[in-house]
């Protein structure tokens, strides 16, 4: 193998006092070979982003390497001066950042930001001939009529298109080294598959070595050359992808791993036989925009004619990618917004055209988990006050209610001490546990999970995953399950629904619907799921997942 | 609110121990005690004519020298911040009250909303100084025309404010979990919305307070503000104006009082928003 692209040595970075370890980032060595693919895996906290942005000299003032380097093609990044650092990045190092939105001016044309890196580094070229090189970058990336697009603002492309901005920016001046941090975890699975063969396809074509962070096991089935697992700051496990894969040593390692939810169901579980629906929808229908200032056919039909039946004891996923108005029939079910046309049936009756006090009683009957729990939780109410408001509200005495969260709290997982204490005391799984135990509070008999997994670690996930399961065999209760992820659908719901573009394209058991899709996008949906392929380089001797 | 209750007692809560906030604190509180205890701060009657100590310099016994009508400056002065402050406060007070119902009804019912911020924008249109001249002008002049002259301004700039928070709080999925649990509409407000409001408006109501302490004394210097007989920071100036060139010291100590009050409320405000913005106070706790 010739002379490493990035050696880091025994690289140390103190946390500030008062933090919840001594440091960020500890003894840490790693090595990436040119045109080699190095991923660096673990859950949040661990580390891995630090050690990106101290490879860069991003790092903020507060964290500065105590001990160690870090050497680019030989030259040590932690020593260098700011002027050098500088001409480092964009010119041998660059960085592909998580979001894509965020990471790209907004009132700059695409075309123009990517002369802006070549201007700043390759200064011997002519405006003409950096304008050659920026069409040629774009057409690398795969963008469409580059000579169009790089006239284009960011908002007028999609994420994809965006990310393949960021990635012909990051290989502008040819680096030796690539950063990128969980580059596809904000997109889509169908638009991250075709971001990961991308990068796969380039760093074939070029000699560069890339440093892939991300904390999903799919992902680096896809792409891992090597990898590296880090926990708490130090690295527990590192080889080649065939072999974590196949044989983890560590005990962390083989965790993670099994906690990635697998991509085949499990066996139909016994259901209650049917008897009246808890929720049926007809035709609903909700179309954003045309109010009376906006401008007339700027319409938007986030929910399209979606009809579907949910029995008690049922979970049904919802499956679609962002804007396929999967969160919009939520919304619409739990009556946050109003449905523009069509029939939601709770119990038989009719709530779409309810609103105020008339729906009042209803309310308590369907729940909401939200994806976020730190956004979910109001920061300012003890866990005691969320979880007993809903009761509260509905009447309740303020001892039934509190006895009713004890009890609840329990049920979580969580120890009743938890009622005096605040939000921010608690990490993001014990927050999801404490909006599931605040929606129980009201005895619903619908429970919607708006993506109440997606932003957990994998680890966390699975716990979180374990308790619906329980939850549902216990309260028999009816779950509308949302989600873009099939692997976390698969684990868990009864029957699936997969949407596009507001409208339901395939309906069906979940073991059918995984077994034989028969919607085109479905089959798009399977085939770009992270690790799918990972079923197939399993077996003896593969070398699909290290290969190349 | 309530979720304070819960916390240990601790020795100095957090906000007070920004440098900004302890300064501004402290020339407020020095501003204030003068302004209560001005009788026995070696004062005169502050209306009292003298006309054979026209004009006298600082001296012993007229610290800040006297006025064209021989009354003591240093005792105008002390008993004028007990205008000033009241104007201050008054204004800041009622603008935050005001302003945060106007906002809060703004930022959550839809259909009021335009309305609503169509006459906030027209009121914001008036020139502050017209509009106080014009009230004193139709209502005589006053204490109280000044604080309404003042007053009305500042709404819109207020209300303003608290509908954008409104309308950014209102998404916030602890805000749809309320609704989810038939939480009704003003409790929902006070419950949940309201203290996200608590940190700006304190900040604002520094800066109107500022504003206001400042109006006043610009209306009094026109002369459309508080009569001669009730000495403010603003009319003991207005009267300097004549004689300024001989004696200067009428205008000089009341405009140092201005600034002095003026600059710490600004900088208590500054140190306010610091200390109570999460983003920025986590930032100076991640430093330490």
């Amino acid at each position: 193998m010739s002379a490493p692209v990035l050696a880091i040595r025994d690289l140390t970075i103190p946390l500030p006092r008062l933090s919840d370890r001594a440091h960020a980032v500890e003894g840490l060595s790693l090595m990436v070979a040119p045109g080699e693919i190095l991923c660096v895996v673990g859950e949040s906290g661990s580390g891995k982003s630090v050690t990106a942005h101290a490879v860069m000299g991003l790092l903020p003032p507060v964290l500065k390497p105590s001990r160690g380097e870090i050497l680019l093609q030989g030259e040590d990044v932690v020593k260098a001066s700011p002027a050098r650092l500088r001409a480092l990045r964009g010119g041998r190092m660059a960085m592909v950042f998580q979001e894509p939105m965020t990471a790209l001016n907004p009132v700059l044309q695409v075309g123009a930001q990517i002369d802006e890196i070549l201007e700043a580094h390759a200064d011997r070229l002519s405006g003409s001939e950096r304008r050659a090189r920026v069409l040629a970058l774009m057409r690398d990336v795969h963008l469409p009529d580059p000579e169009r697009m790089a006239g284009a603002y960011p908002h007028q492309l999609s994420g994809g298109q965006r990310q393949r901005v960021m990635i012909a920016m990051a290989l502008a001046n040819d680096p030796a080294l690539i950063i990128a941090d969980e580059p596809t975890t904000a997109l889509d699975v169908t638009t991250q598959a075709q971001i990961l063969r991308l990068m796969r396809e380039l760093q074939a074509r070029r000699d560069a070595g890339i440093l892939f962070i991300t904390h999903d096991f799919g992902v680096v089935a896809e792409i891992a050359d090597r990898v590296a697992v880090m926990k708490g700051g130090r690295l527990v496990e590192e080889g080649t992808a065939a072999a974590v894969l196949r044989s983890p040593r560590d005990p962390y390692t083989r965790m993670l791993i099994a906690a990635v939810p697998s991509a085949t169901p499990p066996p139909p579980r016994p259901r209650p036989a049917a008897t009246a629906p808890v929720l049926n929808t007809r035709a609903l229908e909700k179309t954003y925009g045309g109010g009376l200032f906006s401008r007339a056919g700027r319409t938007v039909r986030a929910l399209d004619g979606v009809t579907l039946t949910l029995q008690p004891g049922e979970t049904l996923g919802i499956v679609g990618e962002s804007g396929s108005g999967k969160s919009t029939l939520a919304r619409c079910v739990a009556r946050f917004v109003d449905p523009t046309g069509g029939e939601i049936r709770l119990d038989g009756t009719d709530i779409a055209p309810l609103s105020g006090r008339a729906l009042h009683p209803y309310r308590r009957r369907v729940q909401v988990i939200f994806q976020d729990p730190y956004r979910s939780l109001n920061p300012r109410r003890t866990v005691g006050q969320a979880i007993t408001e809903g009761p509260r509200n509905y009447g309740l005495p303020r001892e039934e209610a509190f006895e009713r969260a004890r009890r609840l709290l329990d049920l979580v997982g969580l120890d009743a001490s938890a009622l005096d204490r605040f939000p921010h005391e608690f990490s993001g799984g014990q927050r999801q546990r404490i909006a599931i135990a605040r929606a129980l509070a009201m005895e619903p008999a619908l429970l919607i999970a708006d993506e109440a997994v997606s932003a957990l670690d994998v680890s966390v996930q699975a716990q979180v995953l374990d308790l619906f399961e329980s939850v549902r065999e216990r309260l028999n209760l009816a779950i509308l399950f949302i989600t873009h992820d099939l692997r976390v659908a698969a684990r868990l719901c009864d029957r699936l629904i997969v949407m596009l573009n507001g409208q339901v394209v395939e309906e069906g058991e979940t073991a059918a619907v995984f077994a034989a899709p028969r919607h085109a996008y479905t089959r798009a949906l399977f085939a770009a799921a992270p690790g799918a392929h990972r079923v197939e380089a399993d077996p003896p001797a593969a070398s699909g997942a290290a290969g190349s | 609110m309530s979720a304070p209750a819960a916390a240990p007692a601790r020795t100095l809560p957090p906000v007070l121990r920004h440098p900004g906030v302890l300064f501004g604190l402290a020339v407020l509180l020095v501003v204030l005690v003068a302004a209560l205890a001005a009788p026995w701060l070696g004062t005169v009657d502050p209306i009292q004519l003298r006309p054979r100590l026209r004009l006298r310099p600082p001296s012993g016994a007229a610290w800040f020298g006297t006025d064209a009508f021989g009354r003591d400056v240093y005792s105008r002065v002390v008993y004028g911040a007990r205008v000033s402050l009241a104007i201050g406060a008054a204004v800041a007070l009622t603008a935050v009250v005001l302003g945060l119902a106007i906002g809060l009804v703004a930022g959550y019912i839809r259909w009021l909303d335009t309305v609503v911020m169509r006459v906030m924008d027209g009121v914001m249109a008036i020139p502050s100084i017209l509009l106080a001249i014009a009230l004193v002008t139709l209502s005589g002049a006053g204490v109280l025309t000044v604080i309404v002259a003042i007053t009305i301004p500042e709404i819109p700039r207020v209300a303003r404010l608290v509908r954008g928070v409104v309308l950014s709080v209102r998404e916030e999925p602890y805000v749809e979990a309320a609704i989810g649990a038939g939480t009704r509409l003003p409790l929902l407000l006070w419950r949940h919305v309201l203290p996200n409001t608590i940190a700006p408006l304190i900040v604002q109501g520094t800066y109107v307070c500022a504003s206001a302490i400042l109006t006043e004394a610009i209306l009094s210097f026109l002369g459309a503000g508080i009569p001669t007989e009730v000495p403010s920071w603003g009319n003991v100036m207005a009267e300097g104006r004549q004689a300024f060139q001989l004696a200067p010291w009428v205008i000089l100590f009341p405009g140092l009082c201005v600034a002095a009050t003026v600059l710490a409320v600004n900088i208590l405000g500054d140190g306010l928003r610091d200390a109570l913005d999460p983003r920025i106070a986590r930032r100076v706790g991640a430093l330490r």
